[in-house]
């Protein structure tokens, strides 16, 4: 990697204020910046101490594998956007969008700002009612489910701008992503049945493990607004792993993050779809997209505009006009050979 | 690259070949951040801090019979301590019994009401209400003046366990109102619910003020029952009755220890919940309602629940008062009472349950302890005028509190897990040890942590290439070589 983290931050003369903001940045800097801020050390809690069985990666793993009946077979689809429009107003937010999402791949879905794409993202996991369309999902159609009842069918999301339980701790933030699957409510709790125990058991067994698996299980304790931006966002995707999606939807989770940061977000990814899990990406960073997608979906004023592998999509002319952009270079040359 | 194959196959190719592709280095997908320079711990967060920190993490050390062993004795202190009438905290103007008797009312209630408001964040100004439900429950059923009474010699229930048996059926009708009250209401929010629920607080009292043939009006409702238990040739009618008035095992001490066993029942129970998905559920409410809904939270049936079970306990409460007193008018249900709880709630720390019930007991006893005193500690005061002016005092240190520590006098600090206590201790040993300027011995750092991690603390991150992609735990361990 050009731009290795190690050469940026040499001797923690990191400029930026996010960075020292971020509570893995050297102290003194942070204390020079921002008075008090220095303070904000971690308490990392070693888990393989308390779980020693959380150290096999591959029972990690396993614990983590979505083990839910999934009617869908490997590659057919799983998430279909039917003829989808979202209107506000006199405002055309999504205009008879289709387009599949097919079990165990990671779909893309790219577009320049304000194209659509978290509005097609709010329309599938119930925040918006499409006014025209259906979205149907593993054979059954979203028609006027609730949103956590979406959840419980096997949609989970991510916020662009993270919102986490903020006085909870990254456990806890875990264990209600789990609760989406409990089936005891009051009177279990109440009277501490059998299965209400048993239930409470499993949620921090198998919360333990998302947290080890997407890297944040040494901040387990911590609240989660002591945790550090990208651990925050990391923890996003933990509680929404928690509640057994079928289809886990990433809403930018990239956002701030730098290319260090990125590398390893990617590997996450593809690793939760390793793990058994279909993922749709929402991002603006093309590498990224890239490097971790099947295929892309891309979005422009509400309308599909070009659909297809990595490759195809990012040489098709109509999606680097509408959003990729030409090198200044090659505008020069076109210009010259032909015109526009 | 379409997906056709199984996921694993589909990992095992893209993995390959965007790698090859990019030819960068990949690091692992589960980044460890790094250990702290030792002594730099948040003040906030060091073993010694305040003395409330100390004190819980003296307490959270204490393994469960040992934390009964040091609760029980403090308890039946508490409970004794209207016998014991040590004379500094005992109250001059009225028998000190009758105070801690109300105390212990305003504890459920504070418990109740901190399950709405300090659990679930629904802000409910009319939490009067239910008290007034249960208290007129109770008398509407036992009161010779009410048409519907069911004690004899009209009715077929005996008067010796007329409160006890009555109790049940006041608890389930408080409950029921809740649930009329939230089903419509709590589809609104923040300030919404608040004037809503205000309402509802000042139709409960003026429809007992107003339905005279059945709560009998401003005229209230005289002679409800008590538990009749102590009968002697002293007291006629047991222990409860109002007539007992002895020095030292007044009513008012009978009623306290049955609240007091009322009040432990709640904590368990609500203990309970709290350390569930329950407890989780309201707190995540409270955090982000929409969050919580999208993750699967059924808000609306939580939130419906954290009113049944907060308006339940108000009835409880409402039922002891209206048997302790014997007697209940529309004019002990003012709106002023809901505000008065509320501020045991928010003086005490809103979501911490035994700081709600110091809450309780601040606003119950500060007024009474002054009443009727003429001096305090030699200076003269006059201590009724205090007492009449303690809606404008307890004004005062809200105002104060709000700035000095808006969190309330013992801040929240929730458990909402049942299990998994011994990685809240390994985490406090590890704070321990950060603390004391030694890292963990044999702690695993990660390669290439995430981001600007590793240049920070002036390291620099390990990258190479995982041909397989995989992300194991024996990654390179370098920690002691900071």
């Amino acid at each position: 990697m050009s731009n290795e983290p190690g050469g940026m931050g040499a001797g923690g003369e990191v400029g930026d204020a996010h960075l020292s903001l971020s509570a893995d940045a050297g102290a003194p800097l942070a204390e020079k910046y921002l008075p008090g801020a220095g303070l904000d050390e971690p308490v990392l809690v070693d888990v393989t101490d308390v779980r020693p069985e959380l150290a096999d990666s591959a029972l990690v793993d396993a614990i983590v594998a979505a083990d839910r009946t999934v009617r869908t077979e490997v590659g057919e689809p799983l998430l279909r956007m039917e003829d989808v429009s979202v209107v506000f107003g006199g405002l055309t937010a999504l205009d008879s969008v289709s387009f599949d999402i097919r079990r165990g791949e990671i779909l893309g879905l790219i577009g320049p700002n304000g194209a659509g794409k978290t509005t097609a993202f709010n329309a599938m996991t119930g925040v918006y009612r499409p006014t025209k369309g259906l979205v149907r999902f593993d054979g059954q159609v979203l028609g006027k489910a609730k949103r956590n009842e979406i959840t419980r069918l096997g949609i989970a999301r991510t916020f662009q701008n993270i919102r986490l339980f903020n006085e909870m701790t990254a456990l806890e933030n875990v264990v209600v992503g789990t609760d989406a699957r409990h089936r005891t409510s009051v009177p279990g709790a109440l009277l501490r049945t059998r299965r209400h125990r048993q239930e409470e058991r499993d949620a921090i067994d198998r919360s333990m493990a998302i947290l080890e698996f997407v890297g944040v299980g040494a901040r387990a304790t911590e609240k989660a607004r002591n945790l550090s931006y990208g651990e925050q966002r990391r923890l996003e995707i933990a509680r929404a792993l928690a509640t057994e999606p079928k289809l886990l939807c990433l809403d930018e989770p990239a956002a701030g993050f730098n290319p260090a940061e990125k590398e390893a977000l990617m590997d996450l990814i593809r690793h939760i779809r390793d793990d058994g899990y279909t993922v749709l990406l929402i991002e603006h960073d093309m590498r990224l997209v890239r490097g971790v997608t099947d295929r892309i979906v891309v979005l422009e004023f509400g309308k599909v505009i070009a659909e297809g592998s990595p490759e195809d999509v990012t040489a098709d002319p109509k999606v680097i006009a509408a959003y990729l952009g030409v090198p200044d270079e090659e505008l020069a040359e076109g210009d010259a050979d032909a015109p526009a | 690259m379409s997906t056709t194959s199984t996921p694993a196959e589909n990992g095992a190719t893209n993995g390959a070949t965007q790698r090859a592709g990019q030819g960068q280095a990949a690091s692992p997908a589960r980044p460890r951040p790094e250990l702290p320079p030792a002594g730099q711990t948040p003040v906030s967060q060091r073993p010694h801090g305040g003395v409330g920190d100390r004190f819980r993490l003296w307490w959270d050390a204490l393994a469960r019979p040992a934390q009964w062993g040091v609760g029980v004795p403090f308890i039946l202190l508490v409970a004794l301590l209207p016998i014991l009438n040590i004379p500094v905290l005992t109250t001059v103007g009225t028998n000190f019994g009758a105070v801690m008797a109300q105390f212990g009312m305003y504890a459920l209630l504070a418990i109740g009401l901190n399950v709405v408001v300090g659990q679930a964040g629904l802000l409910d100004l009319g939490y009067v209400g239910f008290y007034a439900i249960g208290a007129y429950t109770l008398a509407i059923m036992t009161s010779p003046d009410s048409p519907w009474n069911v004690t004899q010699p009209e009715g077929w229930l005996s008067d010796d366990w007329a409160w006890l048996a009555i109790l049940p059926v006041a608890v389930a009708i408080t409950a029921m109102s809740g649930l009329v009250l939230g089903s419509p209401t709590l589809r609104l929010r923040g300030d919404y619910l608040a004037i809503v629920t205000l309402g509802f607080g000042e139709i409960v009292r003026l429809l007992a003020d107003n339905l005279d043939e059945v709560t009998g009006g401003g005229q209230g409702l005289k002679s409800v029952a008590y538990p009749r238990l102590g009968v002697t040739e002293e007291l006629p009618n047991g222990v409860f009755s109002a007539g007992n008035v002895g020095t030292t095992l007044s009513s008012g001490v009978w009623w306290f220890w049955l609240s007091l066993v009322f009040i432990i029942i709640s904590l368990l129970l609500v203990g309970n919940l709290e350390r569930s998905r329950v407890g989780r559920a309201w707190v995540a409410i409270r955090e982000d309602e929409d969050a919580a809904e999208i993750m699967g939270v059924p808000t609306f049936k939580f939130k419906l629940w954290a009113f049944v079970i907060g308006a339940s306990i108000g009835g409880v409460s409402g039922a002891i008062y209206a048997g302790q007193v014997q007697f209940v008018i529309p004019t002990n249900f003012n709106i002023i009472n809901s505000v008065l709880f509320l501020c045991a709630v928010v003086l005490g720390g809103q979501g911490n349950k035994l700081g709600v019930i110091l809450g309780a007991f601040i606003i119950v006893y500060l007024p009474n302890f002054f009443l009727g005193r003429t001096s305090l500690f030699g200076i003269p005061i006059d201590g009724n005028e205090i007492a009449n002016y303690r809606y404008l005092f307890f004004g005062v240190a809200l105002m104060v509190l709000m700035v000095f520590r808006p969190q309330g006098l013992i801040p929240v600090r929730q458990k909402l897990l049942t299990y998994g206590r011994e990685l809240y201790v390994a985490a406090r040993r590890a704070l321990a040890r950060v603390h004391d300027g030694a890292p963990p011995a044999a702690y695993a750092t990660s390669a290439a942590a995430s981001g600007p991690a590793g240049g920070g603390a002036g390291r620099t991150p390990a990258t190479g290439t995982r041909p397989d992609g995989a992300t194991d735990h024996d990654e390179t361990t370098d920690g002691g070589t900071r």
